[in-house]
Formats: C-alpha cells, sequence, structure tokens
C-alpha cells in the first residue's frame, strides 16, 4: 500500500459521505482471543477456543482448515449472525478500525454488515432467496443502506452485475437466482457483497460448490475486485491449491486454534506444523503424478471433548509425551512464521 | 401461462362429464320409484308419472338421458326441485349464503392462523410456542359438531354475544353479522392447520441460507423474518387455503345445520334426503365446477408465488 488514503475517496460508485470508520495505519480488522461455545443438549461444543489474527487495508489472508475445524463460526461471529443461542461468546473482542463489534449496540452493528464488512457463502443457490429476482436482492441494500429509490438502486444492481461480468446483465435483472448456472449465481453474490464498497469482504469457500475452470474464475474475480477496492479479504478454504495464488498470508486452523500462521509461499514451500503438512500432502501434485494422496489419517476431535494438550496429537506422528499435557502456544518459530507446536523447529527442518 | 391456462381448462372436461356422469348415474339409476312421496301418502296418477317420465326422459337409456340433462344444463335450464322451485334460482340464492360464510371463515383462518402460526415460529420453544401449538392439537382434535354447539350456547344463548341462528331473510350488513359466528365456527379447525403449517414453515425456513444472507446484508431482523423468512413460508400456507376455499364452496353441512343457515350443503343434503334427484345432480355440478376453478386459481396462484414453478 502505498498511500493509505481516505477509503471511498475516490471512486464515483460510492455515494455515501465518507464511513465513520477509518482504518488506522491500514489497520482494519483485529479478532483478539476470541472464543466461541455452542451449547447444545450434546453438551458444550467449544467451536472457537482463542484465536487472533489482524487483517490490513488490500490485505488477503486465507483461512485453512478442515471441515468443522471453526473456520465458518469464525467468519460468522466476526460479521455477527450467528445465532444466539446456541452460540455464546465467552471471551474475545473483534475490532473494527478500532471499534470493539462485539459490545457495540446491535443496531449500530447491523448497518456495519454489507457498509464495512460483508460476506460471501458457500452455496450461491441456497444463499440467494428464491422468490426474489437477484436485482431486487442487489438493489436492496441500496434501498436500504442508502435510501435509493427503486429505480437508481436497480441501476446500480445491473451496473455491478455488470462489474462482475454477468452476460446480458440489464435483460438479466429481473430473473431468478435458480434462472441461472452456479458461476454466475455466485458472481451474484459477490455483486450483493460488494455492492456497498465495503472494507473488509469474507468469502467462506466461495468456489466450493463450482467446477474447476469456475473456480479459477471466481478467483481471480474476487482478487480483481480485492485489488480495485483495496479491500481486506479473508478468504475461508479447506483447499489450498485454491488460495495459494490469491493469499498473502495463510492462517491454518484446527479444532477452533490457529496452528500455524506465515506468508503463503512459506507454508507451500515448508510447513511448520505437522497438520499443515498433512494438509499439503493431501494436494494433488503435478510433479507427483500417479502417487497416492497421503491425507491425514483419523478424524477432527469432538468439540464437546477437545483432548487435552495439543489437540492434535492423536493424529500426529510426532506426537510425544509433551503433547498429551501441555498444550503448545502459537509462537514466533521464525521471522514472520509462527506455529503452534512444540517441535515446529524440527517440523520445518523437514 | 395462457397455454397453460388453456390445457388446465381443457383437461377440466373429461373430470366434470366423468364426475357428473358418476353422481346422474348413482342418483337417478338407483332402484325405487323417482315419484316415491311426490304426492304426499298415495302412489302418483298414472298421468302424472308419464308426464314426470317423459320430462326426465326415464324410458330413454341411461347415457341418453345424461346427455340431454347435460344438454339442458348447459342452457341454463336446471329444472325445478320437487316443490317445484325452479333449481337455479334456489341454488343461486344458497350460494350466496355458502359463499359469505366461506369468506369469513377463510379471512378468519388466514388473520388468526398466520398471526398464531408467525408469533410461534419465531418464539420457538418458548411459551407462546407451546400455548399455540397445544391450543390448535386441541381444536383439531374436537368434532366441529361439538365447537358448534359450545360456541352457540355460550356466544349465542348465554352471554347473547351473536344471533343463535340466521334468518333466511336477513340482507346486507346485517346477513353478515348473523354468519360471522358460524363462519368462525367453520374457520376453526383450518384456523389451528393454517397456524401450525405457519410455524412450520417458519422454523424452517429461519435456518435456511438465504436467512443468513439476510442478516449479512444488515437488514433489520423485522425484514429479515417478516419479508425474507416469511415470503417463503407462506407459499404453502396460501396454497392450503386456497384449496380450503375451494372446500368451503361445496357447502358446510353440519354448520349450516346448527345455526339454520339455508346453505349449499343443506341444500345438497335435503336433495338427497328427499330423494330429489334434479336437486342433486344441478348443485352437486356447480360444485364439482366451482372447485376446479378455484383449483386451477390456486395452482396460477401457486406458480406466482413461487418463481421456481414453472407453468410453461
Ligand atoms: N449451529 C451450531 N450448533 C452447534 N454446533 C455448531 C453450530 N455451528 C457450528 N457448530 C460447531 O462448530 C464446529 C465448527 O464449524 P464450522 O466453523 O462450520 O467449521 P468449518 O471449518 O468447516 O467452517 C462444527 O464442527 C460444529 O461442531
Ligand atoms: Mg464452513
Amino acid at each position: 500500500m502505498s498511500t493509505i488514503s481516505t477509503r471511498r475517496g475516490n471512486r464515483a460508485e460510492a455515494a455515501a459521505a465518507p464511513s465513520k470508520y477509518q482504518p488506522q495505519d491500514g489497520l482494519l480488522l483485529e479478532v483478539d482471543d476470541l472464543f466461541v461455545e455452542f451449547h447444545t443438549d450434546d453438551g458444550v461444543a467449544k467451536a472457537i477456543n482463542g484465536v487472533s489474527f489482524d487483517l490490513r487495508q488490500g490485505e488477503t489472508l486465507a483461512i485453512l482448515g478442515e471441515s468443522g475445524s471453526g473456520k465458518s463460526v469464525t467468519a460468522q461471529a466476526i460479521m455477527g449472525i450467528l445465532d444466539m443461542p446456541p452460540a455464546k461468546i465467552p471471551a474475545g473482542q473483534v475490532r473494527y478500525c478500532g471499534h470493539d463489534l462485539l459490545t457495540m449496540p446491535e443496531d449500530e452493528r447491523r448497518k456495519t454488515r454489507g457498509p464495512e464488512i460483508s460476506m460471501i457463502f458457500q452455496d450461491a443457490l441456497s444463499s440467494l432467496n428464491p422468490v426474489f429476482p437477484v436485482g431486487w436482492q442487489i438493489a436492496e441494500m441500496f434501498r436500504k443502506h442508502r435510501g435509493l429509490n427503486k429505480s437508481e438502486s436497480l441501476d446500480r444492481a445491473v451496473r455491478l452485475m455488470e462489474r462482475v461480468q454477468i452476460p446480458a446483465a440489464k435483460e438479466r435483472v429481473k430473473a431468478y437466482p435458480h434462472q441461472f448456472s452456479g458461476g454466475m449465481r455466485q458472481r451474484i453474490m459477490i455483486a450483493m457483497a460488494i455492492a456497498l464498497d465495503p472494507a473488509v469482504l469474507i468469502a467462506d469457500e466461495p468456489t466450493t460448490a463450482l467446477d474447476v475452470t469456475v473456480q479459477a474464475q471466481i478467483m481471480s474475480l474476487l482478487e480483481e475486485l480485492q485489488q480495485e477496492r483495496e479491500m481486506g479479504l479473508i478468504l475461508i478454504t479447506h483447499d489450498l491449491g485454491v488460495v495459494a495464488d490469491v493469499a498473502d498470508k495463510i492462517a491454518v486452523m484446527y479444532a477452533g486454534r490457529i496452528v500455524e500462521r506465515a506468508d503463503v509461499y512459506d507454508i507451500y514451500a515448508r510447513p511448520g506444523h505437522p497438520y499443515t503438512r498433512g494438509l499439503l500432502d493431501s494436494i494433488p501434485r503435478l510433479d507427483q503424478k500417479g502417487q497416492t494422496l497421503s491425507a491425514i489419517g483419523g478424524l477432527p476431535p469432538n468439540l464437546t471433548k477437545i483432548p487435552a494438550g495439543c489437540a492434535f496429537n492423536p493424529r500426529c506422528r510426532m506426537a510425544d509425551h509433551v503433547c498429551r499435557t501441555d498444550l503448545p502456544p502459537l509462537r514466533e518459530v521464525e521471522p514472520g512464521r509462527e506455529s503452534a507446536c512444540h517441535f515446529a523447529e524440527e517440523v520445518l527442518r523437514g | 401461462m395462457t397455454k397453460y391456462v388453456i390445457r388446465r381448462l381443457l383437461q377440466m372436461i373429461p373430470v366434470l362429464i366423468g364426475a357428473t356422469f358418476l353422481i346422474f348415474a348413482m342418483v337417478f339409476a338407483l332402484p325405487g320409484d323417482p315419484t316415491a312421496n311426490k304426492c304426499g301418502e298415495r302412489p302418483c296418477p298414472a298421468e302424472y308419472v308419464k308426464k314426470f317420465e317423459e320430462e326426465h326422459n326415464l324410458n330413454d337409456p341411461l347415457p341418453i338421458q345424461y346427455a340431454k340433462y347435460m344438454g339442458k344444463l348447459a342452457k341454463g335450464d336446471f329444472g325445478t326441485s320437487f316443490r317445484e322451485i325452479p333449481v337455479k334460482d334456489e341454488l343461486s340464492e344458497r350460494y350466496v349464503v355458502t359463499a359469505k360464510l366461506a369468506t369469513i371463515a377463510i379471512l378468519f383462518e388466514t388473520v388468526l392462523g398466520i398471526f398464531a402460526g408467525v408469533l410461534a415460529g419465531i418464539r420457538k420453544g418458548k411459551f407462546i410456542d407451546n400455548l399455540v401449538l397445544l391450543s390448535t392439537l386441541f381444536v383439531i382434535s374436537i368434532p366441529i359438531f361439538v365447537i358448534g354447539y359450545v360456541a352457540q350456547f355460550l356466544l349465542g344463548v348465554k352471554w347473547r354475544i351473536f344471533p343463535v341462528t340466521v334468518n333466511a331473510n336477513a340482507t346486507g350488513l346485517d346477513s353478515w353479522w348473523q354468519l360471522l359466528l358460524p363462519g368462525l365456527v367453520l374457520g376453526s379447525v383450518s384456523v389451528a392447520y393454517v397456524a401450525r403449517l405457519t410455524r412450520t414453515n417458519l422454523v424452517e425456513n429461519l435456518r435456511a441460507d438465504y436467512v443468513r444472507t439476510a442478516k449479512a446484508k444488515g437488514l433489520t431482523t423485522s425484514r429479515t423474518i417478516g419479508l425474507h423468512a416469511l415470503r417463503n413460508s407462506l407459499i404453502p400456507v396460501v396454497t392450503f387455503i386456497g384449496a380450503d376455499f375451494g372446500a368451503l364452496l361445496g357447502g358446510a353441512i353440519v354448520t349450516e345445520q346448527i345455526f339454520n343457515i339455508q346453505g349449499v350443503g343443506g341444500y345438497i343434503f335435503s336433495g338427497i334426503h328427499n330423494r330429489d334427484g334434479v336437486v342433486v345432480v344441478g348443485a352437486v355440478t356447480v360444485l364439482i365446477l366451482v372447485y376446479l376453478l378455484v383449483n386451477l386459481l390456486v395452482d396460477i396462484l401457486y406458480g406466482v408465488l413461487d418463481p421456481r414453478i414453472s407453468h410453461d
């Protein structure tokens, strides 16, 4: 970032007054020691157990982890769209431009959803309302947040649909979600999410439901929009291959904790946690064609009964006595690299 | 859409012919003397029997009888009842009453049913939800004649809030007022069904992904629930109410009896009772036609409410 300008200074699309939220030194989001648990009939599922990370303007953070590791819950806690109950946030802060979202009055927080922080989901078909035209659903952002009238907001919707490269946007603005292909639907979700020019965009497995070729198109669209608008982008995925080209940093999650965090190429080249290594080994690589994938054995832990010590120890080949008793903290093991493994140095040596 | 409607209207023809022929066959082909009881205690004079048989083509084979009858019906000639009253006149008079009664019942079940269902759905598992579930179960499990007589006794006789019975000569606002209590009784069971249907669908839709999206868009809770979730939840509810309207337009024998209402249900009932075939077949034919038309309207409405349903 050469200049950290006031957000929304130079874009014609954003008809809003400058936001009252202005990042300090480009720092948009600070998640600080966040905990989330679910109170269910089966007990208390500890879904998030002390997650911390920052997000800056123009930065892309990938959150990587197996299904059930707490990626979506983290995103929904940031958005404030968890159902509480059953969810509960016993501790932690989520600061947006210095304001703690978790203690903010609900109406004030609601107004940040859309104009400040926005989110897209995995399954665009079920995430769009089936009974309203897509243009109407995009235009709703302008009508409810900006008070624009029907025709103005529909005009904006058409322009956004054009921006996300939906062919014949003007003719299709009145079509319904089921009349589009999966990739086009996800573009509509993206158009809706960026409508009010948010500073932070969270994409929760945006391409998981799509064909491989469409996946690549959606990822490059996200990258393009992020650079154009200097958004902070959080890309959630269980597939490192999908985000490797786009992400700057990667945070690897396991059982509701960040177990490793580093720049994308460092992690790719040399993982610093046995779990990350397991994840990398399960990606098919061109240079290892024909070899069987060595996925990690075993299953993620039951979140109502997370093992003592390192949560990964029952599945870890390197696990030692200390791993079953002491919880390894996330620590800097090399400059710019953090890992929550007692034996991180050994793992890095390979 | 126009094509769809035309196709559906054409499909109605065989259904209408089949159903009316069945009724016709059952009423006129049953053994027994069709002129029995027509002339008081004594058997009818031979001349009269002859005239009657000619008038109703009773000496033709059944399909010919039927065809001749339907031909008259199509020209608007419904014939006359035993009491020598034109069926057309009495039927249209009674249809007005039945339609009013059905309208009251439908309005009642729509307004109260959806209201109670929404209240229960957004407070799932809470006191109000249990109250709605329990009270609707109660209403569903009581036979309607019990509800009718109890309501008539308490609200009409004892507390004198409503008229006890319906006066056949009442007109205008007065007739609506007299039909109010019977309409509420008639709609009571459907209120329970509508409430439960609304609740179940709302609870399900509140968990839907697009409701999560609505929240993520920064919409207010009332808009998220009241527009996004409810709009989807009401699709099956509206369909149910539409079908119920079609059924109620067929008359309500029990409720009509209790409150002495001169509706279509009682007309057909007494027609069957008196073995008055002209009344029964004429009225039932109209009922079938109305029912088919209302169902077509419901199906069209369904396509309008749910854009995923295509009528092309
Ligand atoms: N509504 C809920 N009720 C109970 N538990 C939940 C709920 N949502 C999520 N969880 C728990 O949180 C865990 C993490 O979920 P999630 O964040 O969706 O995982 P993922 O990393 O695949 O996105 C799940 O395994 C589940 O146990
Ligand atoms: Mg997820």
